[in-house]
């Protein structure tokens, strides 16, 4: 079975569904880790759930940075093995340096719980190889600050490397270029605004989320 | 920096009756020193008294009242009278909920207001045991033409989703109404909803001589003195300035305490005696009525209650209402394991005292008595006054409703749909997360919200109903149509109503008619209840809505819970192809009292409610059988703005036109006949749908695939673009909010 890692911050609130998803629509195994754990040893993905970790005071994810599960997490995504943050957890791989750019308030200042339609910008990442190339998608979204910004460069790199993995086909919240979910460098570390796990049973109104753990799932395979 | 304070003598108190500000009587005062106590009380007990004796703590002046509502019903485990009340659904599960009022905060302090409220339910749904896993609010503000409606619905919402959306519970419905009445005296109520397994149910109680009372969360400070009187006394615009009775909300905190007590009560129920939420007049009624409830004493030092300030008199520790705080009952020799668990989640937690067995209640400071009163005249002891009670003039002559002329169908209909209280609501659900936990099957915006049992094949349906206008007219008729309504959502959503909460928002008990509309109403609410099999498991009562001598519309708020035995059985509202036949269940009649026609006519309520609880049964009835029979694509219950709003509301979640034809006229279309839905039936299952619906459907169109709305009366024809109404429906409550 592949171990997934759900890291649980005082806070959090996504940990639950994640780990849900993970064990009932993928039929894998997680484990909620807490934030007070130093060592991520034996998992083959982390997992960083929504939610306002630490309140989401001072600024979103910017306390989180400095839990101490964070070393643990920084060396995991070294290792190029997976890491995967979803809405607060894309605030804090930002926060962390794991990825570029910052996530703001959204352009209306309100807070959005939608579905929105995505685009799969590239599909030819570890998270999303059981996409088709410019798939549309639909993901609920539900953030107060999920307005991804960066300067022209990063963005200009951004596209060179092909790390935007998703966009906005109605940018919701004002962010650059469109941008819903991006991947650091080598391709390991995925930030995304919306929310795949609350995407995997059709009763919940969308299995769209499924193909991302999926993907993860293949991309395993492959390196057994 | 210590403060050097010098509070009245009991005699001075005597003299100088500052109770009398905090709301308590002098006949009450005199009642309690010379009967009760047999001496006078001091200052804080003097305080003590005046807060645990308001009608936000007693129920003294709706008690007499409430006894009125039905409690039994087989599925009921734990009724009114602990934080939230309890149904059976199954399985060893059971689902838990309250509704409670904060109208008074959130005028004086919109955003802060309705947060506190939000986290206050929430409290009291986790105290018992459960998870709670979905609020819905219920909101009533005045028109939106004033812009300090405006401000107020914006920082609501914005309170509400603030920490419902942090706290990570979705909240899933609720509706909201405008009415110039409700100038000056928004309501909000909120219902929480939590689900629990039956074995680990806890209740209020400190029981067990020498076993320890231990307080955690937030520090104490001296927010909120008073908020339960504040709550029990009418408001005046010179009042405004009262807003150190409003409390502020951290649902970060929160969060932590919900998860810290729920490990508690799972893993450890053995060694904890009881749990109860510091909500309204915060330790003194927690700790009084969980000795009261168990029959004991508790005795308790103030030094080591977590302060917030300093200087902090025995009567400020006692009555502030800061937030997040839970006062709980462990074994005595225990204590560590509890002390352990919060001490990691970072939470402030101490032993501040232990229970007795004389049913005393004392409370130490600085080394002195500063309270010996016996715990049953806080709690047990308060006089009830049944108020007198007289029918209002205005219902002895009630005008008949005219039958509005309606020349133009579409144009009216799209007034009706620009209407605030019928346009859609999604401007603001959407600032709400309906969906983390991962659950929600039918979000808000449908009749009812929907959120599965996860690992199970069941589903819970609920909704937030009530019609002030409707009980302005005929509050006994009123009270049961809106435990009607209110099943209606639940049947029409697939499920079965299985239990009631309640927020009663009435004007002041002191005032003989709006004693009797309270009176009447929860007559009627009673009656429908029976009738449901759906009993009052819990609620709440905030009287004194008056803002300078106006008072709202009675408003007794239902939020009603059903059960979904099956997730298959789940249906909503929206027609879902093109093809389909369309039928209207039950009677249309000339049923304009207090519609939403006659409101946009510039009329007061006026004229007779019409209302058959057989009818309301049978139809309801028939929507169960044809949904478990799998005949029924959607289903829709007719409310506000009648068969014309509800047609639309079916038709624009979808790119879908209609064709139909109707015996009813252009005015018809805007009756608001009771016990009435609208549904859509494949066409294959049309023969066998007329047949079990024999008599009680009539068939009025089918679906197309066009954007086309077409409607022949017997007067007119509505013809429309699905679009433009769709236009008119979806954006009509953002351009007034702005």
């Amino acid at each position: 079975m592949m171990k997934f890692a759900v890291i649980s911050f005082p806070g959090s609130n996504c940990d639950e569904d994640l780990y849900y998803a993970i064990t009932d629509a993928l039929h894998e195994d997680a484990t909620i880790v807490p934030h007070t754990a130093t060592d991520l040893a034996g998992f083959d993905a982390v997992l960083i759930p929504g939610g306002f970790s630490y309140g989401d005071y001072l600024r979103s994810g910017a306390i989180a940075k400095f839990a101490p599960v964070m070393p643990a997490v920084k060396q995991f995504a070294a290792s190029g093995r997976p890491v995967l943050g979803i809405c607060n957890g894309f605030q804090i791989l930002t926060e962390a340096g794991l990825l570029p750019g910052t996530l703001q308030h959204n352009r209306d200042m309100q807070f959005i719980c939608e579905p929105e339609p995505l685009t799969v910008t590239n599909h030819k990442t570890m998270f999303t190889s059981q996409f088709d190339a410019n798939q549309v998608i639909t993901l609920p979204i539900a953030h107060g600050e999920g307005n991804y910004y960066c300067d022209e460069q990063t963005l200009a790199s951004l596209k060179a490397n092909h790390q935007i993995a998703f966009t906005y086909r109605h940018n919701p919240n004002g962010s650059v270029n469109d941008i819903a979910g991006i991947t650091n460098q080598a391709g390991n570390v995925l930030g995304m605004m919306p929310h795949p796990e609350r995407a995997v049973e059709t009763i919940l109104g969308s299995q769209d989320g499924l193909a991302i753990f999926e993907s993860l799932r293949q991309s395993q395979l492959r390196t057994v | 920096m210590q403060q050097v304070r010098t509070e009245p003598t009991p005699e001075e108190i005597r003299e100088q009756k500052p109770y009398e500000a905090w709301g308590l009587s002098e006949q009450e005062y005199d009642y309690i020193s010379q009967k009760l106590i047999g001496r006078l009380p001091n200052y804080t007990e003097t305080g003590l008294f005046a807060v645990m004796w308001s009608e936000h703590c007693s129920y003294k002046n709706s008690k007499p009242i409430l006894r009125k509502f039905w409690n039994d019903g087989s599925r009921v485990i734990q009724g009114p009278g602990e934080g939230a009340g309890v149904l059976d659904i199954g399985d060893g599960q059971a689902v838990v909920f309250k509704a409670e009022s904060h109208n008074h905060p959130s005028f004086v302090e919109p955003f802060e207001g309705a947060a506190t409220g939000v986290g206050g339910i929430i409290r009291d749904i986790f105290s018992m045991g459960a998870k709670p896993i979905a609020s819905l609010d219920s909101l009533r503000f005045g028109e939106l033409t004033d812009p300090k409606n405006q401000y107020l619905l914006n920082e609501i919402v914005a309170g509400i989703a603030s920490y419902g959306n942090c706290i990570g519970i979705p909240t899933v419905g609720g509706e909201i109404g405008f009415d110039s009445v409700y100038q000056g005296n928004p309501l909000v109520n909120v219902m929480c909803v939590g689900l629990m397994n039956q074995a680990d149910l806890k209740k209020g109680r400190a029981t067990g001589t020498g076993n320890s009372i231990i307080y955690v969360g937030a520090k104490t400070g001296r927010d909120g003195i008073h908020g339960a009187t504040f709550a029990s006394n009418e408001f005046s615009e010179e009042k405004e300035a009262d807003r150190s009775a409003v409390q502020v909300g951290d649902p970060f905190m929160e969060k932590l305490l919900t998860d810290a007590c729920l490990e508690i009560i799972h893993d450890h129920a053995d060694i904890l005696m009881g749990i109860q939420d510091m909500g309204a007049a915060g330790l003194v009624s927690s700790s009084a009525e969980m000795a009261a409830k168990a029959k004991s004493g508790v005795t308790m030092n103030l030094d080591l209650i977590p302060q917030r300030e300093l200087g902090m008199s025995a009567y400020e520790i006692m009555l502030s209402e800061s937030q997040e705080r839970m006062l709980l009952c462990v074994k005595k020799g225990e204590e560590q394991t509890v002390l352990d668990i919060f001490a990691r989640y970072d939470l402030d937690a101490v032993v501040v005292g232990h229970v007795t067995d004389d049913r005393q209640y004392r409370l130490y400071q600085h080394g002195e008595l500063v309270t010996d009163v016996p715990v049953t005249t806080l709690v047990d002891d308060v006089v009830e006054h049944e108020q007198p009670s007289q029918k209002p003039a205005r219902l002895d002559d009630q005008a008949v409703a005219e039958t509005p002329v309606v020349n133009d169908v579409t144009d009216t209909l799209k007034q009706m749909l620009a209407q605030p209280t019928i346009a859609s609501k999604k401007a603001v659900f959407k600032q709400y997360d309906a969906q983390v936990q991962a659950n929600t099957v039918v979000t808000p915006g449908s009749d009812a919200a929907v959120v599965r049992v996860r690992h199970t094949k069941k589903a819970l349906a609920m909704t937030t109903d009530c019609n002030g206008r409707y009980i302005y007219l005929n509050p006994f008729d009123g009270g049961q149509i809106a435990v009607s309504e209110a099943a209606r959502n639940i049947v029409a959503s697939g499920g079965i109503p299985i239990g009631i909460t309640d927020c009663l928002n009435f004007g002041s008990p002191d005032d003989p008619e709006s004693y009797w509309e309270l009176d009447q109403s929860v007559q009627g609410i009673a009656r429908a209840c029976e009738r449901f099999d759906t009993p009052v498991i819990s609620g709440n009562v905030s009287m004194y809505n008056e803002t300078d001598g106006q008072a709202i519309y009675p408003t007794p708020m239902i939020g009603m819970v059903g059960l979904i035995e099956d997730t298959q059985l789940i249906t909503t509202q929206d027609f879902k192809q093109a093809g389909d036949a369309v039928y209207v269940i039950g009677e249309t009649y000339n049923d304009y009292a207090g519609s939403e026609i006659q409101k946009l006519n510039g009329s007061l309520p006026k004229g007779t409610l019409h209302f058959d609880l057989d009818t309301e049964a049978a139809n309801q009835q028939l929507i169960q059988t044809a949904i478990r029979e799998g005949l029924l694509q959607s289903a829709h219950d007719l409310s506000e703005g009648g068969l014309g709003v509800a047609l639309v509301e079916a038709l624009v979640e979808h790119e879908l036109g209609f064709e139909g034809q109707t015996q009813l006229t252009n005015a018809q279309l805007f009756s608001e006949t009771q016990s009435r839905f609208v549904v859509s039936v494949k066409s294959q299952d049309r023969e066998i749908f007329e047949q079990l619906a024999a008599g009680r459907a009539s068939y009025l169109g089918q679906t197309t695939s066009t954007d086309h709305i077409s409607l022949k009366t017997a007067d007119g024809q509505v013809n429309a673009s699905n679009r433009d109404l769709k236009a008119i429906y979806g954006g009509a409550l953002t351009c007034l909010m702005k």
